[in-house]
Parts: structure tokens; sequence; C-alpha cells
């Protein structure tokens, strides 16, 4: 049996820097934001022939909104693994509808052959884009008050606290990559952190179901003991489920980045890969031994007593 | 202690695993083709999305009746463009969404979307005489004896004509303007008093654009103006692209989870890689039978949850060796390793449900699709887990295909 709980204080420790590093990152750098929390247009296109930086820049050079745009070339492949034609992304600020049609004419007339089948013109208004970060922040506090619900109805309040103080964490560490890496962060990126949070409760809630059950089996109450057995019967669940996970979603990762080159949906993957990651860490790591300190504490608060007192 | 091998118990059980990998097989195949029935968002198959504002024109307010008429309007307008299973819907108190898939000209799509079109007759004297709502119909023609350009010809219901003869009388000789939101477009002079309501707009437009005029007069004018806050404008082929490596990279996936799982729990992981198999194919069928949208988010969560689906049965297998562990025999393990299972899948599902439901309730477009998907893809899971896997594996045990720990992946000691 490995001594998870006579080790948590280096767990712990290990997690107050990760986010100690992540929290001075978000403040220096901050988070790179993309259009749907800024407002802005995105033009992704494919040219249709090989074309130079250059060439590109020249292109929207007569847009005075695009003035130091970043260009970003995409290169594919297709199913055969040969390279697909070159694209470029272009990021800059909101443009009206009759302002983007200009750039995409520009397009149009110094690059014939370009493919608007192949391509994308996305425009979102600043009005949009602080709804929708809102949005993004309200979700996560109605998901995270939902789950604190179902948890103490199902068990009890304590392992509710412990459960969203190790999905605060998790979000916490995985904003403090996005931020450190500089990761675009998207409407898509919530979802993965959201789903994340499904992900890392999961895998929480069948290691305190152990817990529960290891309790009521035993006469003393010895917590320290029970934990430590609990997580070790559910080590092996824990690691095998996050290894097929991981299995496809490195699938899906290879996949995007050989053949697509780039996209947002690659990003949305990584997201969930570290929330993989970082979620089994912290069910293991984090969740029970915090539950135990829990232990501590008087909370006068409803709840069932599964776990008895 | 060994269990007799019962030969036509596992025949039924080869069986049934042959189907559930053709099954497995045609909905994949299915899938790529995309012959499954599931419809596609536009991120995927490509189109046009816009979410508009509404914003007073000078003379009305913004209210549901307002909308309703605008999206009606809209909707008039989108369909004589032709376009297959639009989506115009209101969205909060003054918007309005847009969704138009397989758009050849999003250019002309916009145009006439956000048009007003809001038709002014205006004598000299500044006095309106007659709107566009009293129009009976409009339509472009070519007429080399009226105008040697294409014009718009009009023809006003009984007010409007009435209405009309009464100012070609008083205005007689004098010009009339027509104003199109509040632009002058033409302004004809009087030669002859108009009482069958019968006028033309001739003007600097070649056929096209008098076609495009005389479609958004038909359709009536926009109640207010429409304002854009959001555009997305995806072509076919690049979602066409995106989903096809998905599907390529959740094969490849599902194959390497498969093989995971044999390697580790033998006997009982190849059926809970059938039990896989079998959840691929009843996700892809639930989703062809909802009105859901699958978006490129939500094939994400459907790959994620192929992943996840095994979770249910390694919690399950794992339960089994604990249990084998404890002395129990084989039998009795597995039927407790079922039961004391179901309790964790079900707690750690239902929270991940709670997720998906918020996101559904707050989220909007392809995020709320990967809601939906999710969501199935967890209910699939669980019912594979639960019932399907328990049956196979009992089948399989009875069969005599799982003797011992062994086919189980527990390690003789």
């Amino acid at each position: 049996m490995i001594d998870f709980i006579g080790n948590r204080r280096k767990a712990y420790l290990l997690s107050i820097i990760l986010i100690f590093a992540g929290a001075i990152s978000m403040i220096t750098v901050g988070l790179n934001l993309g259009i749907d929390f800024t407002g802005g247009t995105v033009f992704q296109l494919n040219l249709g022939d090989e074309f130079s930086l250059e060439e590109a820049q020249a292109a929207i050079d007569p847009y005075e909104e695009l003035e130091g745009a970043a260009i970003q070339v995409v290169q594919g492949r297709d199913l055969a693994g040969d390279p697909t034609d070159e694209g470029l992304i272009i990021r800059g600020p909101y443009m009206d509808d009759d302002r983007r049609d200009a750039v995409m004419e520009e397009f149009q007339n110094r690059f014939p052959r370009m493919d608007m089948a192949d391509s994308r013109v996305e425009s979102v208004g600043p009005v949009i884009g602080g709804e929708l970060a809102r949005q993004a922040v309200l979700s996560l506090a109605v998901a995270i008050v939902a789950m604190i619900a179902y948890i103490t109805y199902r068990f009890e309040f304590k392992f509710a606290l412990a459960t969203i103080f190790a999905l605060l964490h998790n979000v916490l560490v995985v904003l403090g990559i996005f931020s450190f890496l500089q990761l675009e962060v998207n409407v898509p990126f919530v979802a993965a952190i959201l789903t994340v949070f499904g992900y890392s409760v999961n895998d929480t809630i069948v290691i305190m179901d152990r817990i529960r059950e290891n309790i009521q089996h035993r006469k003393k109450k010895d917590y320290v003991e029970v934990v430590n057995q609990s997580i070790n019967q559910n080590l092996v669940r824990s690691i095998n489920t996050s290894l097929t996970t991981l299995f496809v979603l490195i699938a899906l990762l290879v996949g995007f980045h050989y053949f697509i080159g780039s996209l947002d949906l690659i990003i949305f993957v990584i997201a969930l890969i570290l929330g993989v990651f970082v979620g089994t860490y912290s069910s293991i790591f984090i969740a029970s031994p915090l539950w135990l300190n829990l232990q501590d504490y008087k909370f006068n608060l409803p709840g069932r007593k599964a776990v008895g007192n | 202690m060994k269990k007799a091998f019962k030969p036509g118990l596992f025949l039924v059980l080869i069986v049934l695993c042959l189907v559930i990998i053709a099954s497995g097989y045609w909905s994949f195949h299915n899938a790529a083709d995309r012959d499954d029935g599931i419809r596609r968002g536009l991120d995927i198959a490509g189109g046009l999305y816009m979410l508009m504002e509404a914003v007073e024109t000078g003379d009305r307010e913004v209210d549901d009746d307002a909308i309703d008429r605008a999206i009606a309007i809209i909707r008039t307008r989108i369909d004589e463009l032709g376009v297959e299973e639009p989506v115009i819907a209101p969205q909060g108190d003054d918007r309005i969404r847009i969704e138009l898939p397989d758009i050849d000209d999003p250019e002309q799509a916009r145009e006439i979307i956000g048009r007003t079109a809001m038709l002014k007759f205006v004598g000299p004297d500044g006095e309106e005489i007659v709107t566009g709502a009293n129009l009976d119909r409009a339509r472009a023609e070519r007429n080399p004896e009226i105008s040697p350009r294409p014009f718009v010809s009009l023809e006003f219901d009984r007010e409007g004509r009435e209405l009309f003869a009464a100012a070609t009388e008083k205005f007689y000789g004098e010009p009339i303007s027509i104003l199109l939101d509040d632009e002058v477009i033409s302004e004809p002079v009087v030669r002859a008093i108009i009482t069958e309501g019968q006028a033309t707009i001739e003007g600097d437009f070649d056929y096209e654009e008098a076609s495009e005029l005389a479609l958004l007069l038909r359709s009536g004018s926009l109640p207010v103006e429409l304002r854009e806050l959001e555009s997305r404008l995806v072509g076919p082929t690049l979602g066409q692209r995106t989903e096809e490596i998905a599907a390529v990279a959740a094969g490849a996936g599902l194959a390497l989870v498969l093989l995971f799982m044999i390697l580790y729990y033998r006997t009982a992981g190849l059926i809970a890689g059938m039990a896989l198999v079998f959840y691929t194919s009843l996700v892809l069928f639930v989703l062809s039978q909802l009105p859901t949208t699958l978006t490129l988010p939500g094939i994400a969560g459907l790959i994620l949850s192929i992943g996840m689906a095994v979770d249910a049965n390694v919690i399950i297998f794992e339960r089994i060796k604990d249990e084998l562990r404890s002395g129990r025999t084989l039998r009795s393990a597995m039927e407790s390793g079922f039961r004391r299972a179901f309790r964790a899948i079900l707690d750690a599902n239902i929270t991940t449900l709670i997720v998906t439901i918020v996101l559904f309730i707050l989220a909007s477009g392809p995020v709320r699709g990967f809601a939906i998907t999710l969501f199935i893809g967890i209910l699939c899971s669980m019912f594979t887990a639960i019932v399907f896997t328990r049956f196979l594996m009992r089948l399989a045990f009875k069969a005599g295909a799982i003797q011992s720990g062994a086919y189980v992946g527990v390690k003789e000691s």
C-alpha cells in the first residue's frame, strides 16, 4: 500500500507552487483571450496557391484595422499524408461586414484561386464578447453549486467541499498553464474546463464512494487508514481510466495537429488532456486527503450523514 | 473448480459479438459517409451563422411583435433564396439568430437579410403618399418599350390604389420621389393619373439587382433595423475535413482502448470492448433519432465519452478482482462486483450529467451541441456498462468462456 496520506503535505506543496506560479503568470501576462471573449475577427483562408508572407502582408496593408495583425501559416495534410494547400490565419479587431468583405475581395483579387469552401471568417462584436465571458463564469458557478448540492445530498457536505476544492484547484492549474503557454482561450475552452469538472468529480466520487463503504464496514473509525486504503483500492482503476481516456484524446490531438495544422479544437483537446492529468492527480492527492483534513472542523450544515460521526 | 464449457451458449456469444462488430462497422461507415441521419452544425457542414440585434427605427419600437414580424419577413426572403433548412429564431428580447447551411453567396444573403427595405412614395411637398405596406406585388421586368434598363414593376392593393390615384391627380406633372430606406432611388414625373395602382421603379440597376429589390419589396419591410452582433462563416470543405480527421482519430483511439482492455482484463476486457463497440453504435443511433445537432466540440465530447465509457467497466472489473481476492467464488464476485460498482457509477455519472445540463441551459451554439452530445454519451455509457456488459458477462460465464479470475485479469499466484 502506498502511503498517500502520510505524503499529502508534499502534494499540497506541489499544488500550491503550481497554483502560485500560475497566478503570477495570470497577473503578469494574463490569459490569451480569443475573439469569443474580446470581440474581433478571424480570417482563415485557403489561398489555393503558394504564397509568401510578404504577399499576404501586402494584401492586408490597406486595412488599418489589421495593422500589426499576426499572420499565421497553416499547413495541413490529406488522409494520405500529402501536404494540402497552405492557408493562413489572420486575427484582428472587430470589423463590420463591409470591411470584412473588402478584405476578402482584396485576397480574392490577389489570389484568384482562393478556396472559399475551405475558409472561414468569424467576427464577434464587443457586446457579445463580454456576454460570452459572463456566460462562461456563470456556467462554472452554477455547475459548482449544483455539484455541491448533489454531493451533499448523496454523501455529506465535507465530501462536497473537498471535491469542490479539488475542482477549483484543477481549474486554477489548467488556467495557469494556459496563461503560461499563452494558449488561446475561447468558448470551447470553457466547455473543456467544465468537462474536466465532470471528469475529475467522477474520479473523486468513486474514491469517496469507497471511503463511505469502508467506513461503514469498520467498527473503529481510523480515518487515515480508511482513506489510504480507499485510494489504494482505487488506484488501478484511476490509472486505467485515465489511460483509456488519454488514448482517445491523444489520437485526436495527433490527428488534428498532423492533418489540420491549426485549429481551435486542438486547444480544446489540450485543455481536456491537461484536465485528465490534473483531475486524476487531484482526486488521488488532493480531494480525499483534504476531506481528511476537514474532519478537524465542524460544520453545522444540512446534509445526509452517510459517513458516521 | 472448473466450469463446464457449453458449446451452444458459446456459439450464441460468438454470434452476438459478430453482430455487434458488424453493427459497429456499419454505423461507423455510415457516419463517415454522413449517411447517418445526424444533423451537422454549421461548424461542420459549413454555412453562415449570424446574430442580429433589432434597433428601433423612427416610428417602431422593438417588442415581441416587431421581432416576430421581422423573423417572418426574413424567412420569406431566405426562402426565396432557396436555402435549405434555415434557422431563424428569436434570442433574448431583441435578437434574432440566423443559421444558413449550404450558402452559396453569403454576401448576398447578408444583404437580403439586413435590408430594412422601407419603401415610400413621397410627393414634392414632402408628404408621404403610400408605403411598401400597401404593395400587392413586385417583380423585376425587362421591357425595352418602357425602359432600356431592367426595372421593378409594382402593383398596389386597394387602399394603395386609391391613395396612389389621388396623389397622381394632385401632383400631375410634378416629380414623385421613391425612397428605399430613406434614400431616393428614383424620381419619376407624373405623366398620367394612375388608377389601376401600377407603378415602376426605374433606377441604375441590372436585372439581378432589380430582382433583389423586388424580392425585398415583396417580403415587406422590416419593422425594425437589424445590426450585426456576431457572424461566423465557415466553408463546407473545412468542416468536413475536420470531421473526417476526427472520425479517423476516434477509430484509432477506440482500437487503442480495445487493445489495452484486452491486454489488461483478458476475456473480460474483450467483453468490455464489445460493449464499447455496442456503445458507439448506440450513441450514433440515438443521435440520429433525436433532433440534435452535432458540432465539432460535440464530436470531441463524443470521443472523450468513448474513453470515459470504459471507466464503468474498469470500475466493475476492479471490483470483481477485489471480491475475488477476498476469497469469493467467481460467480458471487461477479454479482457483488456489479452490485457494488453500480452506486459509484451512478453517483459519478450523475454529477457529470449535472454539468452537461448546466451547459445546455446556459451556453449557446457549438458548446450547447457539445453538452447534448456528452449528455447522450453518458446515458448510453451507463446503460451499456450496467445492463449490456452485465448481460454479456453472465452469458460468457454460463458458456464457460470465463472460468476463473485469470479471465478477468487476476494474476494467478
